[in-house]
């Protein structure tokens, strides 16, 4: 009998040695993909076990808490909660357990869950002590009046507003119009979070975009502020003189460049270069941009960012671009912002930050730290320079002093007097970029105040005022609301 | 001399059994004192109190086990005590996802246990030799296919999730089959080792086809063929393939002959197709297990969710208590297994299946060394039942083949699997234990071909010892 028995012993353990690599292969092979597939809530139903951390937006007696969390009695544990809706849409994102996550909650969910390597003593200490583990609190550099500004500036409107202090990089405010509460797609309900998120695709423009960082937009006579850095850092100086056509004739085409009003700028006489950035003269800056040629307008472009990827606290922020490789006519209008020139209102920002700053580049943030629920910092992100290709200066020091002089004077007694704040020295740019025969213009306003100590630095973009709409007459007073908060407020 | 040295080494034996308890004791205590700890911060009382009650029932067994089988196999206890004690805690964890913290399947597993303890201190009391069960051959295969149809009878016979294999008298519910299973290796074991040599001769004709005689062949075939119609009709497919393969197997073992097992597979095609065909769970069953996951929102949910569970807990596992086992529909029998792979993880599910592989190790290194054919079959029949059964609900669960609900043995809540599993190692311990047949004066010349047989056949007092 012990050799049938053998035999029989034999297979079974063949059976159970086809068990255990069955069981392997699940555990092993597959287990991502079974973690992960969607139909399976145990990897959500594990994450909110935790208390997501908080965002706070300020400091002091006027910090408002913008994102927290709430205890259910449902099966996951911890729901969402935004308290300010939908004013800090597009810095809090969302957290939902259908949609993912977005903005703040995306890109800092290690921190939010606790989880962070920061963390990771604290963790050990809790496990052993048995607490729970808590998330940590994002304490944003967002100012809640100057973000609220932004936001009342941007009602029924489409539009972005991005406010950044020019020589730490904190964010002030950031804002994208129209915006949504993502408080519904944090429900625990899932044909609730389904219905809310097909509401707002079906809206149109889409809330969920956040315009302010991933949208680009014509940047029109703003972008002058770079052809301008341009020549300066090539020679030129405010004083230098140029003609006063009534149109630019270009080269190689029947094309032409007019101004605004179709007329001359200095009544056909010799203008200064301060002179053209003040009314905004095209048929002077599409000259300068045939004189100083493509290479010399992209390297200052990438000087300031442009056509470069770099990393944001908001995930993936859309690259700002000036085409390389343009004939000399589509050099001459990319100068004035027209053509393939696109930038978004963050970036916008940030070159006028920097003419605000000196001439240097810094980093923009949107968090100022990372604490826990205890207030120890585990990360602090401090004031950065911001480099492309190795260099954080954008322009020289005279330069960006020469830019803040004209964009004084523009806001003084230019296309900016919209902007103008009492008893503070404000400058800027306004922009006006012809999108499409019969609609309404791409409007722009972006500077900085106080013009000699430069606090606060803003851009402005409107995609849907009136059909003869300015960025002087629309976005200027709007970017001065937002400039008006921060200065009272801080 | 011989007989102080054989006291001896039974002792010997019985202390490293004593020691492999305390050992597998103390991995069940971490496991709940885990699972406690998890959900709140102290042990209740109760559960200190069950926890204690089943620590007395693994003493006693051991005692039982010392005192009425001396020498006997030393694993087997510990390893069947390790897998209740798991089983136990993890039940009790189920019990956690309720949402309420009231003890719900525990406290009546933990009696079940206490049930199955003592079942299987008085198989060891009643049977001193397995060889007594040839007394009550048929009185066993025929009371077995009875059992099985109890089920059927009005007032004690129970339908619950569909079908109706279930008897309920005064409040407790219980699975024949459980028995019957048990009931029918026991009668194969006594008929085949009576009649081994018959069977493995053919010497009537069917057509082209050679038989072993009809006379030898009819009353064993006979019972088998009623069982398995019986679980058929029944829709329980589970048991069905355990009454099969067991037989198959057993029929091999005792003629030699590979001619069985080859028809018996044979046969299984051909039962396969037909049920297949005629049956619509068992269409259901190979449906899901060929694609599970387009039926997600159906009837894959269940088998989904287990793979998810053993998926989630990757190799290191969740940890225990930390998990959503109660996702899975009846985790508690059918998928405790995929409760285990998604908080103790791969190295959890491979522990508790090297516990079966050592447990079926020791059951077919008993009947190798069992004295005589009746205790070899024996014991191969019950090893092979326990790893069929283990095969096809693991294996179930992890879609390796089509699921046919069964209970995971010691491990899944419910008191008739545990219950005859307990009886289970007991006959097992009987087989193994160097004991000397009573009932010697049954034995007939054609019993005596064996070396090994006549080796028992010297007197002792070892039998008699209580």
């Amino acid at each position: 009998m012990s050799p049938q028995i053998r035999k029989v012993a034999l297979g079974l353990f063949v059976l159970f040695g086809v068990l255990f690599l069955n069981l392997n292969f699940i555990a092993v092979v597959q287990s991502d993909d079974l973690r992960t597939d969607e139909r399976n809530a145990r990897g959500l139903i594990a994450e909110y076990e935790i208390a997501r951390g908080a965002m706070v937006a300020g400091d002091g007696g006027d910090s408002r808490l913008v994102a927290a969390s709430e205890e259910t009695d449902g099966q996951l544990r911890y729901r969402r909660q935004y308290p300010e809706g939908a004013t800090y849409a597009h810095v809090t994102g969302y957290h939902s357990f259908v949609y993912g996550r977005g903005e703040l909650e995306a890109t800092f969910n290690d921190f939010l869950t606790g989880s962070a390597p920061e963390a990771f003593a604290r963790n050990i200490a809790d496990l052993l002590a048995g607490r729970q583990r808590d998330g940590d609190t994002l304490q944003l550099t967002i100012d809640p009046a100057t973000q609220h500004a932004a936001v009342d500036a941007l009602e029924g409107s489409t539009g972005a507003v991005v406010a950044i202090a020019p020589d730490t990089g904190e964010v002030l405010a950031l804002a994208s119009s129209p915006s949504y509460d993502p408080g519904r797609l944090a429900s625990h309900d899932g044909d609730e979070v389904r219905q809310a998120w097909n509401e707002l695709g079906e809206r149109d423009p889409d809330p969920r975009l956040n315009r302010a960082v991933r949208e680009t937009y014509p940047p029109g006579s703003t972008y002058k502020l770079i052809t301008a850095a341009a020549a300066l850092e090539s020679g030129v100086t405010p004083e230098t003189t140029y003609a006063d056509p009534q149109r630019l004739e270009l080269p190689l085409t029947t094309a032409s460049i007019g101004n605004f009003d179709g007329g001359t700028c200095n009544q056909g006489q010799p203008i200064t270069l301060a002179e053209a950035m003040v009314v905004s003269c095209n048929t002077t800056f599409g000259q300068i941009g045939l004189d100083l040629g493509v290479d010399r307008l992209v390297r200052q472009a990438e000087r300031f960012g442009l056509n470069h990827e770099w990393d944001f606290q908001l995930p993936s922020p859309a690259v700002s671009v000036m085409p390389e490789d343009l004939d000399e006519p589509s050099t001459a209008q990319s100068a004035i912002g027209q053509r393939d020139v696109r930038v978004t209102p963050l970036a916008m920002s940030m070159i006028t930050a920097a003419i605000a700053n000196d001439g240097e580049m810094v980093t923009p943030r949107v968090v100022r730290h990372v604490e826990d629920v205890t207030g120890r910092v585990l990360r602090d992100f401090e004031p950065e320079p911001l480099e492309f290709d190795g260099e954080s200066r954008a322009v020289s020091s005279r330069t960006a002093t020469a830019l803040r002089d004209m964009m004084e004077e523009a806001v003084a007694s230019g296309t900016g007097t919209g902007a103008q704040i009492e008893g503070v020295d404000v400058a800027g740019k306004t922009g006006t970029a012809q999108t499409a025969e019969g609609q309404p213009p791409t409007v722009w306003f972006t500077g900085f105040a106080p013009a000699g100590d430069p606090q606060i630095a803003v851009s402005v973009v409107i995609t849907d005022p009136g059909p003869d709409a300015t960025g002087g007459g629309v976005a200027a007073p709007l970017a001065r609301d937002v400039m008006r908060a921060w200065l009272q407020d801080g | 001399m011989a007989k102080t040295a054989s006291a001896a080494a039974a002792r010997r034996r019985a202390n490293t059994e004593l020691g492999l308890m305390v050992l597998g004791l103390l991995v069940v205590l971490v496991a709940a004192a885990l699972v406690e700890l998890s959900q709140q911060p102290d042990i209740p009382e109760a559960v200190l109190n069950y926890g204690a009650g089943f620590l007395a029932l693994s003493v006693v067994a051991h005692i039982a086990k010392r005192r009425l089988a001396p020498g006997s196999d030393p694993l087997i206890l510990p390893i069947a005590v390790l897998l209740n004690g798991l089983g136990l805690v993890m039940v009790r964890r189920l019990d956690f996802t309720g949402g309420e913290q009231a003890l719900e399947f525990a406290p009546s597993q933990t009696v079940w246990s206490a049930v199955a303890v003592a079942a299987f201190v008085l198989t060891l009391w009643f049977v001193r030799d397995h060889t007594s069960f040839d007394d009550y051959r048929y009185l066993i295969g025929l009371g077995s296919l009875l059992l099985l149809l109890t089920p059927l009878l009005p007032v004690i016979g129970r339908e619950i999730n569909g079908a109706r294999i279930w008897l309920s008298i005064g409040g407790l519910s219980f699975q024949p089959v459980e028995a019957v299973k048990l009931g029918f290796v026991i009668f194969f074991a006594s008929y085949l080792a009576e009649k081994r040599d018959v069977l493995a001769v053919a010497t009537s004709r069917l057509g082209p086809i050679m038989l072993p005689p009809l006379r030898a062949f009819a009353p064993l075939v006979g019972i088998w063929a009623m069982g398995l119609a019986v679980l058929g009709l029944q829709n329980d497919l589970g048991p069905t393939l355990l009454l099969f393969g067991v037989f198959i197997v057993m029929l091999y073992i005792g003629t030699g002959r590979l001619a069985y097992p080859v028809v018996g597979v044979l046969l299984a095609a051909v039962g396969a197709v037909f049920a297949y065909q005629s049956f619509g769970h068992v269409q259901n069953r190979v449906s899901i297990w060929l694609d599970v996951w387009s039926r997600y929102d159906g009837d894959g949910f269940q088998l989904a969710q287990s793979l998810f569970a053993i998926g989630t807990g990757g190799i290191a596992g969740v940890g225990l208590g930390q998990g959503q086992p109660g996702f899975i529909p009846f985790v508690r029998t059918d998928f405790i297994f995929s409760a285990f792979g998604e908080e103790a993880g791969l190295l959890g599910t491979t522990g508790i299946l090297l516990c079966f592989v050592l447990l079926i190790g020791r059951g077919f290194r008993i009947a190798m060394r069992a004295r005589d054919e009746m205790g070899a079959l024996l014991a191969v029949g019950l090893t092979t039942i326990l790893a069929l059964q283990v095969f096809v609900i693991v294996g179930g669960a992890t879609r390796l083949i089509p699921l046919t609900g069964i209970t995971l043995p010691f491990v899944s809540y419910g008191g008739s699997s545990l219950l005859s599993n307990y009886v289970l190692v007991a006959l097992l311990a009987r087989v193994s234990a160097p004991g000397v047949p009573r009932h010697t004066r049954r034995r007939r010349e054609d019993d005596f071909e064996d070396a090994e047989d006549e080796r028992t056949a010297q007197p002792s007092a070892a039998g008699g010892s209580s």
